[in-house]
């Protein structure tokens, strides 16, 4: 079996190597016998089966955005380039767009990114800043494990909490108040049904908000205590710290820690479902019911009769894959450069 | 010097009222997230009864509990991690041992991390496609395999961080020895990397145990207790979807009640993953 023993590749030209390539090829190296022919054996046989298993893994993708893509294309070619462009959702006469859901998704992430960042980014400079030491550890462990708790939960919340209080107090109110006001007093029109745009804005948001903290807390974890130390050394108070030290050194990857975040909330089905109300309506009142695109799937998917609905529904979920595909490659490559520190 | 004063003053000022401001964001945080576990924790409490573990899901009006989605949900989970625990394992060595200098697997590395947050619903909507439409029927194996299809990247991500922090000498040792390198992995470095690997399921199996939007189109429901994961199969997230959209006061009781069981278990087994993880440090 000497056809086993292969060169070693050539060791330089692969910077940053712990084990030089020789020894890393030392089973192929072993003398022929029984048993190393055996081994050789073993040997590739592993090597191929964790190969396939990563390889399936990165196909998965692929395969999404195939399946995805045939079964949405009778809706794309029947509606052609419309599906974008029209607001029209109407199972009877079989005529579908994807206008309503587009924009109920980009609004309700944008509102949740509105409230979730600027609390979220906050919190974690205070964790890594202005917090006690004896504190810092259990609110961190505390945040971590609330962005673990089950979406549903949050969206249940919404439902039976949070919507009958905006209906009763926060709605009326503004309606009131800021309703006479010209341009802005638009966004808080209708009847107080409690669920709507806004409500579903807000438990997104509430439910990013850990999320992009304890990320950001991670990323604030990996700037240089020697920075911070210098910084202290010269008498910065601590805001300027955080402003000038801080705020920089990490910026890559708190944007990237809210572009994760806004991965989630334009994904999010089951936070959302609960409280959109299930309108395909655009409406410029922030009170008025609307829809997503997961919401509608979530609603509709199972109830769709007729393959043109069905394959619309495809369609739709089709465009919320790319835009999240883009968002979390973008956030990725922004997480790439900060773990890259983190590991030096 | 009364100039370098009153900068003096400024600069601390403006100290205060971003730590003022810092604090308060951290503090509403809190304050929302503690709202909303008291109110989990105490209409949960409240809706609980050992009737919740002993009876199946009742038509609204009647006294009944939650057996088929907790049975359900214990089925398709359990399905689901075994068959995402090896295929995740063997990604992960993959790209922490073979893959670890090649350009392919930084691709592969980089599909996982996007599969890792992508939107659950999607996987549903696949899974739909290539199980349900096929067989033509919804079915607990679907729902199990779409929950695999989530947990998997947890599995890849975490197997391969820790792979990673086995110690060099280890691996030298091992070398220096003779040892091929699939006994290297299999008999060092996993065994080095168990307590890690094993977080990394448990992580997994938290994440899937609250998933709903998978479950949707695959695994739907059911209202009676079935042991055929070929059929529509009943599981808590959706049987807690389907109580709390209700207008029925006693099924969403039942809601509140699944919800608690659901958090409480996805809380306990993260506690435990953690536990765990700092047991190797």
């Amino acid at each position: 079996m000497a056809g086993e023993v292969r060169p070693n590749p050539p060791a330089e030209g692969r910077g940053g190597e712990i084990f030089p390539a020789a020894v890393l090829s030392v089973p192929d190296a072993v003398p022929e016998s029984p048993e190393a022919a055996h081994t050789g054996l073993a040997e590739r046989g592993f090597a191929l089966l964790c190969r396939s298993a990563a390889f399936a893994v990165a196909g998965l993708l692929l395969a999404v955005f195939v399946v995805l893509g045939v079964n949405a294309a009778p809706a794309l070619h029947t509606f052609g380039f419309g599906f974008l462009t029209t607001e029209v959702w109407n199972p009877v006469t079989e005529r579908f767009g994807a206008v309503a859901p587009i924009f109920g998704t980009l609004i309700t992430s944008a509102i949740a990114m509105l409230i979730g960042l600027p609390l979220a980014l906050g919190a974690a400079l205070f964790l890594n800043e202005y917090c006690p030491h004896r504190l810092r550890g259990p609110v961190i462990v505390a945040i971590e494990l609330l962005a673990a708790v089950p979406s549903i939960i949050y969206g249940m919340w919404g439902l039976l909490v949070l919507a009958p209080f905006l209906s009763a107090h926060f709605q009326p109110f503004m309606t009131a108040w800021v309703g006479p006001i010209p341009i802005l007093g638009a966004l808080f029109q209708g009847p107080p049904f409690g669920i709507g745009m806004l409500t579903a804005g807000l438990i997104l948001g509430f439910m990013v908000l850990p999320f992009i903290c304890s990320v950001s807390c991670q990323v604030l974890a990996t700037v240089d205590p020697v920075l911070r130390e210098a910084a202290y050394g010269v008498g910065a108070t601590t805001w300027e710290v955080c402003r000038n030290v801080l705020l920089p050194f990490s910026r890559t990857g708190l944007l990237g820690a809210a572009m994760l975040g806004l991965g989630r909330a334009l994904g999010e089905t089951m936070a959302v479902t609960f409280v959109i109300g299930n309108s395909h309506r655009i409406s410029a009142s922030l009170f008025a019911p609307g829809t997503t695109i997961s919401a509608s799937l979530a609603n509709e998917f199972t109830e769709a009769v007729g393959d043109t609905y069905l394959s619309s529904l495809q369609a739709l979920g089709l465009v919320l894959f790319l835009i999240t595909f883009i968002v979390l490659a973008a956030a990725r490559l922004l997480m790439r450069h900060v773990e890259r520190r983190a590991a030096q | 010097m009364s100039n370098g004063e009153t900068l003096l003053a400024r600069r601390k000022l403006v100290n205060l009222a971003m730590m003022g401001l810092c604090s308060g964001a951290a503090g509403l945080a809190i304050l929302v997230l503690t709202l909303i576990l008291w109110h989990l924790v105490s209409r949960g409490v409240a809706a609980l009864s050992p009737d919740i573990f002993t009876r199946t899901t009742p038509p609204p009006g009647s006294p009944g509990g939650l057996l088929n989605p907790i049975l359900g949900s214990l089925a398709m989970s359990a399905a689901g991690i075994a068959v995402a625990a090896p295929l995740g394992v063997l990604s992960g060595t993959y790209l922490a041992e073979y893959g670890r200098y090649s350009r392919v697997a930084q691709v592969v590395r980089f599909i996982n991390d996007i599969l890792l947050s992508a939107p659950s619903i999607i996987v549903g909507l696949f899974v739909y496609s290539v199980m349900v439409v096929p067989m033509s029927h919804f079915s607990g194996w679907a729902g199990a395999a779409a929950l695999a299809l989530v947990a998997v990247p947890v599995i890849v991500r975490t197997t391969e961080d820790v792979l990673r922090m086995v110690p060099a000498t280890l691996r030298e040792a091992a070398f220096a020895l003779g040892v091929p390198y699939w006994r290297f992995i299999v008999n060092v470095a996993w065994r080095a990397a168990k307590s890690g690997i094993v977080t990394g399921i448990l992580l997994a199996v938290a994440r899937i145990s609250g998933e709903t939007a998978p479950l949707l189109f695959t695994a739907l429901n059911n209202q009676f207790l079935s042991t055929d994961m070929n059929g529509p199969t009943a599981s808590l997230p959706v049987g807690i979807f389907q109580f709390a959209m209700s207008p029925y006061r006693d099924w969403q009781q039942l809601a509140w009640a699944g919800a608690l069981l659901v958090s409480a278990a996805v809380l306990l087994i993260n506690v435990l993953a953690r536990w765990l993880a700092r047991q190797r440090a």
